[in-house]
């Protein structure tokens, strides 16, 4: 995956966030989104390990050891941002305190049951936030390749890989195109860039219904 | 007003004993009490442990050390894919890992030491983590049964504390520390700095000193 189809993805993920929402970013695509948010788009950054109130990556004199994200990089912290416990964390994000959290995934399902954690035949050791975020907030949001490296469908009938939670997705955002899940039914909404409907059929082996409407410039 | 016994690494380890369950703070090193894990390493022999920390440390760091010797029987976790060497272990049936999802572990230790017998959780439901429990559906969503998680030991960092063991967490590195400060039967907590009783405002107490048991002074 190139970093101008992760930049794409993340631009138009971008779009989904309204001002003011509380976003927990999952590792990757979710992560390079920030840059993306307009003046107008200001969200408040939630990370599971501790602070609500993420800034930009610290340059060298602003490092502080005490100050990681949930990947475990350094942070910042912005003015105005309050720092709490793990089970005060997750409590917000079972609670439904949390707006939106995007994440990556290996399989997301026509019915919205989403994969992210682990891969049959290897470790099953380091699961994470994963299955707390996808249940808890409000709207979740995936960002990932249509298709796997070897160009298997990642939008499937139903997930192979383990589960992480069942009809917890909202939106998939690819480099092709947008969906959105309706009353655990996918919705083709969107086509991105150069694609077509044919090139979205091509690589999604979920059923869907092709719903155009509201598409931008298309 | 009686304080709470500033100790040596050396002597804080002594409260651990051969099959204890030990809890250790930290997301990561951050904010792991990395002296007492050291202290853990090199005063104690007590083996056959069963560790309940966030991630197992990372290779040969924090609680990678005490991985390395053979000592730890059980670790529940989150995260074991942080320590590759865990995962090595793992695989080779050295140890046996309990994989909790995050938000659980942080609630089940809670729980544990807030009293409480076990929660419905919505969080593996239907997943493999759900194997093997309760199941129950709660508003018509199916519900997870956790139990609660309790120690005999939990080593917990904070920043600062004051000579009653008042404690006081700094960023991030405060995560899953208080939550071990309630859940076990001893609790010690290093710290990087100790201040007088009265010193910490009383508001900017996190870990009140019922909780704490002992003091040992980071190195």
């Amino acid at each position: 995956m190139t970093d101008d189809v992760k930049s794409r993805i993340a631009a138009r993920a971008a779009q989904e966030l309204r001002p003011g929402e509380v976003v927990n970013l999952g590792i990757g695509i979710p992560n390079l989104i920030p840059s993306f948010l307009g003046p107008d788009t200001q969200v408040f950054l939630h990370t599971e390990n501790g602070l609500l109130g993420v800034g930009p990556r610290p340059d060298e004199e602003e490092l502080d050891p005490d100050l990681i994200d949930a990947a475990k990089r350094p942070i910042t912290a912005l003015p105005g941002a309050s720092y709490f416990d793990s089970a005060s964390s997750f409590a917000m994000i079972r609670g439904g305190h949390v707006d939106v959290a995007v994440l990556g995934a290996l399989q997301v399902s026509a019915a919205g049951d989403i994969a992210n954690w682990a891969v049959p035949g290897k470790d099953v050791l380091g699961v994470g936030g994963a299955m707390d975020l996808v249940v808890g907030a409000r709207r979740v949001i995936v960002t990932m390749t249509a298709t796997t490296s070897s160009g298997e469908p990642k939008v499937v009938p139903e997930c192979t890989y383990p589960l992480t939670a069942r009809g917890a997705v909202d939106v998939v955002v690819t480099e092709l195109s947008v969906f959105h899940v309706r009353d655990g039914v996918l919705h083709l909404t969107e086509l991105l860039g150069d694609a077509n409907a044919a090139d979205v059929a091509a690589v999604t082996s979920a059923p869907y219904i092709v719903d155009l409407e509201d598409s931008h410039g298309h | 007003m009686t304080a709470t016994a500033v100790i040596s690494p050396a002597e804080a380890v002594s409260h651990v004993r051969s099959g204890d369950t030990v809890m250790v703070g930290g997301f990561g090193l951050v904010g792991a009490p990395l002296a007492l894990i050291d202290a853990l390493v090199e005063h104690s022999d007590a083996a056959d442990l069963t560790i309940v920390s966030n991630n197992i440390g990372e290779p040969g760091r924090g609680l990678g050390k005490l991985l390395r010797q053979g000592r730890i029987r059980r670790g529940i976790s989150s995260f074991f894919t942080s320590n590759p060497e865990a995962v090595a272990a793992v695989n080779a049936g050295e140890i046996e890992a309990t994989l909790v999802p995050q938000g659980t572990f942080a609630e089940a230790i809670r729980a544990g030491g807030a009293g409480i017998g076990g929660f419905f959780t919505p969080v593996a439901a239907g997943t493999l983590l759900a194997e093997g429990k309760e199941q129950r559906e709660i508003d018509g969503v199916p519900h997870v049964l956790e139990q609660p998680i309790r120690a005999d030991v939990a080593l917990v960092y904070a920043a600062r504390a004051d000579t009653l063991g008042n404690l006081w967490y700094r960023r991030t590195a405060r995560n899953f520390n208080p939550l071990m400060a309630t859940a076990a039967t001893v609790t010690i907590a290093e710290a990087g700095e100790i201040v007088p009783a009265g010193a910490l405002e009383s508001e900017s107490v996190v870990t009140p000193h019922l909780y704490v048991d002992h003091l040992v002074q980071s190195a």
